[in-house]
């Protein structure tokens, strides 16, 4: 059964989640902040109304950065 | 979702402006928060030469990109840290960006010039591995700029950096820190004038710019610095934000309207005399400077006079040449 492909970053990994599933749902599906990540599919951002399909893989990447300047 | 200036489809919402963007009216956005800060607190002259400080990671990639795109005179310089694999991989992002679009690119290698590296001066130096980091960048950036002659040293601290140093800093009523924390820091005794451009983006918007302008960065977070107490903070004023959308804003630009005079006295009284470092000339209130202490403990060396420390990347054509002045 097919299912969305999610790559999520530190540590890296994917995870399947079942669509259809709007952006908005999948980022409070992992409990993740908007304001902390964009979504990447097929190289371009995936605004937050976006629905995904089953077999569409997308990236959540953290946009977080820390450390020392 | 629809852009609200083209009503065309959008690829971003940002909240705190209650607007969504589609690809080109993002990029105008970007590009005009930029320039607004840039002539709000007069970081950078038309005709200035400009040095970025760059990682390889979004924000000062971006903030090279935008203000190439705003026409300004801007080379990079990256600082090899020894940290592995990620310094590894950092200094390609950088190197690559900076081919690509014929900038150039000034490089120090920690290792190879000063014989340390950060995980080493850390552990020697008994500081934390952000703070020998961010010891060791500021001295070289400084030198890197002043050596080579550059009218203002560009970082890439966005809006979040901001706020969250603001918040830590005021968790802890550090106030002399406070009258210091400002988009623009004048040149001064040795220093370098150093401005942040990005103040007016959030970071989810310089990881989106460099999407959108299809720059390769390195999105993995410095394995020194997990768990440091900068995320932390940053963490939390999301988790504001989301509930408030412009808290970061306000809190920071608030700071900057309302209370930043207030402390500037006491960064002022703060401020003592500065001597010359007698290892390395840099200014210090010690006999020996901060840096030269820290190269010292991890058993490293000065490179010997007249070396110069910053060098240039043989990358092709700079766009000294090609550009006339800038676009405001």
């Amino acid at each position: 059964m097919g299912a969305v492909k999610v790559l999520l970053r530190n540590p890296r990994r994917e995870v399947d989640v079942p669509g259809p599933i709007t952006i908005v749902n999948l980022l409070a599906r992992f409990d993740l902040n908007r304001e902390a990540v964009i979504v990447i599919r097929d190289g371009e951002l995936v605004p937050g109304d976006a629905t995904l399909a089953d077999d569409e893989s997308i990236e959540i990447r953290p946009v977080i950065s820390g450390g020392a300047w | 979702m629809k852009c609200t200036v083209c009503k065309g489809p959008a690829i971003i919402d940002i909240r705190r402006h209650n607007a969504n963007f589609c690809t080109e009216h993002f990029l105008e956005q970007c590009k005009r928060q930029v320039t607004k800060a840039i002539d709000e607190f007069d970081m950078i002259g038309t005709d200035d030469r400009v040095l970025v400080a760059v990682s390889g990671g979004k924000d000062s990639l971006a903030v090279w990109d935008l203000l190439v795109e705003l026409g300004y005179r801007a080379d990079g310089l990256y600082i090899g840290l020894g940290i592995g694999d990620y310094s590894d991989v950092s200094g390609t992002y950088a190197r690559d960006f900076a081919a690509e679009r014929g900038l150039t690119l000034l490089e120090v290698d920690l290792p190879g010039t000063y014989g340390y590296d950060i995980p080493t001066g850390s552990r020697a130096a008994r500081r934390a591995p952000c703070s020998a980091c961010g010891l060791s960048k500021r001295h070289l950036f400084d030198r890197a700029a002043l050596e080579g002659a550059y009218d203002v040293l560009v970082t890439g601290h966005n809006l979040d950096d901001e706020a969250a140093v603001l918040f830590g800093n005021t968790l802890h009523w550090h106030t002399e820190y406070l009258g210091r924390q400002l988009p623009v820091l004048p040149a001064r005794d040795g220093f370098p004038r150093k401005v942040k451009p990005l103040v007016r983006l959030t970071e989810r918007e310089t990881a989106a710019y460099c999407v959108v302008r299809g720059i390769d960065y390195l999105v993995e977070e410095c394995p020194m610095a997990a768990g440091n107490r900068h995320l932390t903070y940053k963490a939390a004023l999301n988790d504001i934000e989301k509930a408030s959308p412009g808290a970061k804003h306000s809190f920071y630009f608030g700071f900057l309207d309302r209370a930043a005079a207030h402390f500037a006295p006491e960064a002022e009284s703060d401020r003592v005399e500065l001597g010359a470092c007698t290892s390395c000339g840099a200014p210090t209130t010690a006999e020996v400077c901060a840096f030269c202490r820290l190269v010292d403990r991890a058993g490293g060396a000065l490179p010997e006079a007249g070396t110069p420390t910053a060098v240039a990347v043989e990358l092709g054509p700079t766009r000294a040449g090609a550009t006339s002045g800038a676009v405001r």
